[in-house]
């Protein structure tokens, strides 16, 4: 029938690699409602936060320049949240027993998603910045300063798409997945995104001080604007950093594990 | 060539408290057509997860194309292919993307795999789709997509877990069709069926698995052979099968058998005798009933 069977190599590393990230770029694209979610809601936050909220908070100031850090940071963790989506369809629906026999590093899917959202949150991030800009943003950050920011928005975005992952290597399903995650949506609410902590009560400004989405936020807020830094730099990438690492190992572990479930 | 390409011997797992496999032994012989039966529960996935690598053995030594599939993972990796219950394709993905993701990751360089997707499209029947999305696809085409990405690049051993469970007669068919043309080039097909006759009609030889052990095994003519001569099967007046007996086949024991039966049966009960069906053999083997003394 076919004489012309070619025989079996393995793929390299960085061939391994790049194909699943194509192919994790190709479904973000193909997924319409997800990509017009992503580029909508920054947009509809922007403009209900600028023109609803904002003319009620008090920040001293103009609240534009405030709550831009805030959204940049919803959006984000609204758009790895999706990864736990994705590596979980991939780990319910029998391509990932398919990826696991053949002689490739298989945990590369995960790569390859978590790739991919990392190029639709920064996409996603550009919308905020120049939407924000457009109704009333105006930084003071020199160049050195952006980059800082964005530095710092990537190292947040990589964290929690890793730890969405983790989440879809364990969930049962793709919609537990989509329900774990949104537990963590809630934390950018309960951080100085929206509103200054100091206007909580004390209970609550203790967990929104000392929380992982405060640091961050504090520390984009302060490089495009000007606020005062302090040590929020680097007790923000301490806290990235360290979930990071967590996460990526978790996910490791777990799939190593669920191999042997079935 | 290798005589076996799949051996086990003495196979235990068990998943807690639950053994699913229990001392099990079998050869496959090279190049030939390996079917495997047994009733729900009765460890056929865990076993081709076994052979597969996708899950570890406990006990007992398992070779599948020569390599151990505990200390020889890649090699064995390398000799396979797997497909699974549910078509593990790429449904956002076209069939043509599919198959070019697969031959990239099976090491093929870019034009090899332009060139390699183009024929398997065209061997597998699915040129005219090629550019569609495989989420449009009927239940057929995705098992043709998914046998042919098995077959990327040249495998000795392929695992089918149900190959055909879910398809219309004619898909049916073709896939076997399909499934005989792998083996007249030599590949050993291992395969899961809850269709007794497409074993029948497959296979070259048959294991019949029952509580994570081979209760029997052969080719099927001798697995129905086992089971005695002829069957006798008891209708209602509606036609309905009401009673299937396997007998010797013998004037004595096929007349004692009506015999014994005709005082507790209705008058109009429909008498037929039959050769035994795979069905016969799969029921006497895998339930304890009154069939027991007829096999041996």
């Amino acid at each position: 029938m076919n004489t012309s069977q070619p025989s079996v190599k393995s793929a390299s590393l960085w061939v391994t690699n790049s194909v699943f990230i194509g192919r994790s770029l190709r479904h973000s694209i193909r997924n319409t409602e997800a990509l017009i979610m992503a580029i909508m809601l920054p947009v509809m936050l922007m403009l209900l936060f600028t023109f609803v909220f904002g003319g009620a908070i008090d920040t001293s100031g103009n609240y534009v320049n405030y709550v831009v850090p805030g959204i940049i940071l919803l959006c984000a963790g609204f758009g790895s949240s999706s990864t736990g989506v994705d590596v979980s369809n991939d780990m319910t629906n029998g391509i990932i027993e398919r990826f696991r026999t053949m002689p490739i590093q298989a945990i590369s899917v995960i790569t390859g998603h978590v790739v991919a959202s990392l190029v639709r949150n920064l996409l996603a991030t550009g919308v905020v910045i120049a939407v924000a800009l457009l109704v009333g943003f105006r930084p003071s950050a020199n160049v050195l300063e952006w980059l800082g920011a964005l530095g710092v928005i990537f190292l947040f975005i990589l964290t929690f798409t890793w730890l969405f992952a983790a989440i879809g290597i364990v969930a049962g399903s793709p919609s537990a997945a989509s329900g774990y995650g949104f537990i963590l949506l809630f934390l950018p609410y309960l951080s100085s995104a929206f509103v200054p902590t100091d206007t909580m009560p004390s209970w609550l400004q203790g967990i929104a001080d000392h929380q992982p989405i405060t640091p961050v936020i504090e520390t984009i807020r302060g490089l495009l604007t000007g606020t005062p830094l302090q040590q929020q730099g680097w007790i923000a990438i301490c806290w990235c950093v360290g979930i990071l690492l967590i996460a990526f190992l978790w996910s490791i572990l777990a799939f190593r594990k669920r191999a042997g479930r079935r | 060539m290798r005589k076996y390409a799949i051996e086990v011997k003495g196979l235990r797992k068990t998943f807690g408290s639950q053994t699913v496999l229990n001392g099990l032994d079998l050869t496959v012989p090279a190049g030939t057509i390996h079917a495997l039966l047994g009733p729900n529960g009765a460890g056929k996935t865990t076993l081709i997860n076994i052979l597969s690598t996708l899950v570890s053995p406990d006990e007992g030594s398992v070779r599948v194309a020569g390599y151990d599939v505990e200390k020889e993972k890649d090699g064995v990796k390398r000799s396979i292919s797997l497909t699974g219950q549910f078509a593990a394709v790429d449904d956002i993905l076209t069939a043509e993307e599919n198959l070019r993701m697969i031959c990239r990751l099976s090491g093929l360089s870019k034009e090899q795999s332009q060139v390699r997707s183009q024929q398997l499209l065209q061997q597998f029947d699915l040129t005219p789709s090629a550019h569609k999305r495989v989420k449009t696809f009927s239940g057929g085409m995705r098992r043709r997509l998914d046998l042919a990405i098995s077959l990327v690049t040249s495998r000795s051993v392929v695992f089918l877990d149900e190959p055909t469970t879910g398809l219309d007669t004619i898909s049916r068919r073709a896939l076997w069709d399909i499934i005989l043309g792998l083996r007249d080039q030599g590949i050993t097909i291992f395969l899961t069926t809850q269709y007794l006759e497409e074993a029948d009609q497959l296979a070259d030889t048959i294991a019949v698995i029952n509580d994570g052990r081979v209760v029997a095994s052969g080719t099927p003519a001798e697995l129905k052979s086992r089971i005695g001569g002829e069957v006798i099967e008891l209708s209602d007046s509606k036609d309905q099968v009401i009673r299937t007996i396997p007998t010797y086949g013998n004037i004595h024991d096929v007349s004692r058998t009506l015999q014994e039966l005709s005082h507790t049966l209705p008058k109009d009960t429909q008498v037929s005798i039959r050769k035994p069906s795979m069905d016969d053999v799969f029921l006497a083997l895998t339930t304890k009933q009154e069939m027991k003394g007829a096999i041996s």
